[in-house]
């Protein structure tokens, strides 16, 4: 173990495993809003994620971007941002739409044991990330450099660069305006109560496949901007790295306590700055499996995660 | 459609009642007859036969020992899914663990200089797998059902970073020579050689075999019954004096047994073990065979793990309008389970229990109770 | 655990009726001293102190949401008691696991139907039968006689549980498939497929009409008449002043009487208890 290294860089590590950290939680949003609502692991989420990335590397290759390009000036980089992460959440939540009604509905319809929605996701994963593989023959696809990765401020000797500050910045505002959204308004009632209690939720009148696909739609958009922030702060990008990336995600979910928004964050910013602190201690090829040891040491101590698991009792 | 449907539908079910009321040495005959066939089916004097069934783009023996290798792990697989209900998504795992056992006690490139022959390490390497299999049940088996998927899905990628990264496993570059089983012809040469496949399969076949009597037996017992319990209504079972714990762990402990045995054959087949073997798709596959040939029925089971394998292995070396569809074998793979699952949930060979009719389950496993 | 206790093979031999045996030579079966359950601020069970004498039919009644079934789950080992203990033929069970106290001798139905649905009727009882077989997973393996001992014993005990119960014939049948009525009989088999000393009923006659609900007096009747005590929790109140020797009252977690089932009717605080509950006969 390599204490000095840790030590020596501490809030580097710090501010990396925020940075990935962030992602992570955007992703694990939709792993818990669904499993919220509909007590599922949606499996294909990853693919969904894996849409959205490709999506804004191939909108910003309409609008003239490749990956050597480099954007410059506040005006423009607002602008690609905000280009790319639309076309990524429509992407991401279309993707999601499709699986919702393709795998899921059917099924739900016929009311088909848990193992087969799994399988259907597991099948629709496979599909859709193989479909990408085969489009990109699978080679990795070059993102342009939206925004430079300058480094903007020092804290507590730690550099935070233009890109970290973006990813964790957004992600915080996105987590937000979601919790608001919830908590607040009235399709976030529904959702509440859907999720408490599917049955009674449509005896009050809720339309509950409406619910469950404003749900998939929700979660899509989160996890297409969390694939745009992946494509800026990697550059690069691989038809297969939702698997593992998804994973992970589900794993920042259960960690916080699935079905529960707030944890997803939690678990998310948790999960990635084990990770770094780990890669640092055992070396980058370990951190994977710190993760995992981290998720069954304390779910035997807290088997409903951190947080517990509530979306329908309105974590606040 | 429908009406399509409904007929098939029911001439399914009147071969399974017709084959349940078959007297029994009828039941035997045919039984004996898939046996002799599959025995067979490696000898190009018979298969040529079959028209489009044996693979084409490569050795027809080779592709059946790959297709047996997933029906023993599906078989194994099911004994934790399907009987017992819980939710493994690391069962390749287990697998690795077989292999690598037997891979660092007889290879040569092996710190451990041990040399072992294949059928020494074979037993130790069972024994590790059933070991590793109690040491990942005892701590997760009290978690839930989606838990325990997730911990079990890390399980197997804990295995593979080990695997990769860890010097003493020797990642990309793995091991080489491990032995073969022992055993040779009457005139010296050995049985299991580099070149012909045929006597592996029919290893495998012949192991198939006896595990599939062991499960069976296990399933019509206070063992089997303790764990379909457990599936049903964990708490249930439990008030039920069901140690259900105990049981579970038992699950594991046999699935893991069974991994462990494909793991050490495939490593005795091929020679050589390395990371680049242990694909998280892999358990992926097999929990998905087990679910299409249908869960809990250990007919299905071998249906299905044969089909999938079958499936993927088919699509080598065809080409169809210029594009090599081996590229595409997982996509189609992929589709497959989607349209399968939604027209028929319940996998191809349900359960006999279940197939009366399939109504919706409380029991939690991905749908949390 | 390992000691070997008489325990009374049900329908097989007729024990005498123990019911009216006197207050001294009564032998306490379960003890309930003074338990406490709090589910975090909310308390469930309030100082709950009963006994139950072998041999007896006793009814724990009371208005919806008065803890019974809360009460069994703390006897059963679903839940740990936050004050006091639970004694079971003088043993302490709280803190043993759930199948241990079964194995002890007690066995409990449930409010609502918890079969194994797609299981046999026969393979459920054989599950309750199995509570005390030994068949490892080596002896079923490789199917040692004690296997086949145990089998037969499982199968012999499910022919003669569902003669009992008064369903044969369904042996062959998914649980699921049964009707409401039989389902209740199965899981009564079941119970009693484990060699209870105790029997806990959890509602057994809910949806049952008058007829349906006399077969069952009878059927409870014949149970204890088997030398089985029985613990009652019902809604219907002359079902229980019917078949009970004694009556336990709770409301909300606290317990308000106990005793004999005329003495019970005639108690001003279980009448105003009941009063509330519009459909209930008890004035």
């Amino acid at each position: 173990m390599d204490f000095n290294a840790l030590f020596s860089d501490f809030g580097g590590y710090t501010i990396t495993g925020l940075t990935v950290g962030a992602i992570y939680a955007l992703v694990a949003l939709g792993y818990t809003l669904v499993y919220g609502v509909l007590r599922l692991i949606n499996f294909a989420h990853s693919e969904v994620f894996i849409a959205g990335a490709f999506a804004a590397i191939w909108g910003w290759a309409a609008f003239g971007l490749d990956r050597d390009s480099v954007v410059s000036g506040f005006g423009s980089i607002m602008l690609y941002l905000l280009v790319g992460a639309l076309i990524a959440a429509v992407a991401s939540a279309g993707t999601a739409t499709v699986i919702e009604r393709v795998a899921y509905r059917p099924l739900r319809k016929r009311n088909a044991p848990p193992l087969a929605f799994l399988i259907t996701a597991i099948g629709a994963s496979i599909a859709i990330a193989e479909a990408f593989g085969i489009y990109t023959r699978r080679l990795p696809v070059g993102a342009p450099t939206v925004v430079k990765n300058d480094v903007l401020f020092t804290v507590f000797g730690a550099d935070v660069t233009a890109v970290q500050l973006l990813v964790i910045g957004s992600a915080l505002a996105m987590m937000v305006a979601l919790d608001l959204f919830i908590n607040r308004s009235r399709v976030g009632r529904g959702i509440r109560a859907v999720a408490q209690d599917q049955n009674t939720a449509a005896l009050m009148g809720i339309n509950k496949d409406r619910i469950i696909l404003i749900v998939f739609i929700i979660g899509g958009a989160m996890a297409g901007v969390a694939g745009m922030l992946y494509d800026i702060r990697i550059g690069t990008l691989t038809y297969s790295v939702g698997f593992l990336l998804g994973l992970k995600a589900f794993t920042a979910a259960v960690l916080g306590g699935i079905g529960n928004l707030r944890g997803a964050l939690i678990g998310g910013l948790l999960l990635g700055l084990v990770e770094n602190y780990a890669s640092a201690l055992f070396g980058a090829n370990w951190k994977d499996l710190v993760a995992f040891v981290v998720l069954v040491v304390l779910l035997m101590f807290r088997p409903t995660g951190l947080l517990g698991e509530s979306l329908g009792r309105a974590r606040a | 459609m429908t009406s399509v449907r409904e007929w098939i539908y029911s001439g399914r079910h009147a071969v399974s009642e017709r084959w349940h009321h078959a007297p029994r040495w009828m039941r035997w005959a045919v039984i004996a007859a898939v046996i002799v066939f599959f025995y067979a089916l490696p000898n190009r004097e018979f298969y040529q036969w079959l028209g489009p069934i044996p693979t084409t783009g490569s050795n027809f023996g080779q592709v059946l020992f790959t297709i047996s290798i997933y029906v023993l792990l599906a078989v194994g697989l099911n004994i934790v899914v399907g009987f017992a209900g819980l939710l493994d998504l690391g069962y390749f795992g287990f697998f690795a663990v077989g292999a690598y056992t037997v891979a660092v006690l007889t290879s040569p490139s092996s710190d451990l200089k041990t040399l072992w022959p294949w059928l020494l390490a074979l037993p130790v390497a069972l024994v590790l797998t059933m070991i590793s299999g109690v040491m990942l049940g005892t701590p997760t088996l009290r978690l839930r059902g989606d838990y325990l998927a997730i911990v079990t899905l890390g399980f197997a990628e804990m295995i593979r970073v080990a695997a990769t990264s860890s010097e003493f496993l020797k990642g990309q570059r793995g091991f080489n020579q491990i032995p073969h089983p022992p055993g040779s012809y009457a005139d010296g040469k050995p049985i299991f050689g580099v070149l012909d496949p045929r006597p592996y399969y029919w290893l495998v076949l012949t192991l198939i075999i006896l595990v599939v009597i062991g499960v069976r037996n296990l399933n019509r017992s206070r063992v089997g019954r303790a764990w379909i319990s457990i599936r049903e209504d964990e708490d249930a079972a439990q008030l039920m004096g069901v140690p259900t714990f105990k049981f579970k762990l038992w699950a594991f402990a046999s699935g893991a047994f069974i991994g462990g045995l494909a793991g050490a054959l495939f490593a005795g087949k091929q020679n050589f073990v390395s990371s680049q073997n242990l694909e998280l798709l892999n358990s992926i596959i097999i929990l998905a065979a087990v679910i299409l040939g249908g869960s809990g029925n250990i007919v299905g089971a071998i249906v299905g793990g044969g089909l999938v394998a079958y499936m993927i292995e088919r699509f080598r070396g065809i080409e169809l309008l210029g594009i090599q569809l081996y590229e595409y074998r997982f996509m189609f793979f992929g589709l497959v389970l989607v349209v399968m699952m939604i027209f028929r949930p319940q996998g191809l060979i349900p359960n006999r229990r279940r197939a009366a009719e399939f109504k919706d389950r409380r029991k939690e496993v991905i749908v949390g109770g | 655990m390992g000691e070997t206790v008489q325990k009374p093979t049900v329908p097989e031999q007729a024990g005498p009726p123990a019911a009216e045996s006197t207050a001294a030579t009564r032998e306490p079966l379960l003890e309930v001293d003074h338990v406490t359950l709090r589910f975090g601020g909310v308390v469930a069970l309030n100082d709950v102190d009963f006994t139950l004498y072998k041999g007896e039919i006793l009814g724990l009644i009371g208005p919806n949401g008065a803890g019974k079934t809360t009460c069994f789950n703390a006897m059963t080992g679903i839940y740990q008691p936050s004050e006091g203990e639970i004694r079971f033929r003088g043993e302490r069970i709280t803190g043993k696991k759930k199948h241990q106290i079964t194995k002890l001798g007690m066995a409990r139905t449930f409010q609502n139907i918890r079969l194994f649905p797609e299981m046999t009727a026969l393979e459920n009882i054989q599950v309750g039968a199995d509570a005390h077989h030994k068949t490892s997973v080596l002896s079923a393996l490789f199917r040692l006689p004690r296997h086949h001992r145990e089998e037969r014993d499982g199968r012999e005990k499910a022919e003669r549980l569902l003669d009992f119960v008064g369903i044969p014939g369904r042996m062959h049948d998914l649980a699921r498939n049964l009707s409401y009525g039989e389902q209740r009989r199965l899981e009564i088999a079941r119970a009693l497929a484990t060699d209870p000393v105790l029997l806990c009923l959890d509602e057994p006659a809910a949806g049952f009409n008058p007829a349906e609900k006399e077969e069952l007096l009878q059927l409870i009747r014949k149970i204890r008449d088997q030398g089985v005590t029985v613990l009652l929790i019902e809604h219907d109140m002359r079902l229980v002043m019917g078949v009970t020797d004694r009556i336990v009252v709770l409301e909300f977690g606290k317990k308000i009487a106990d005793g004999l089932p005329a003495e019970v009717r005639e108690d001003h605080r279980v009448i105003a208890a009941y009063l509330g509950v519009p459909d209930d006969d008890v004035a």
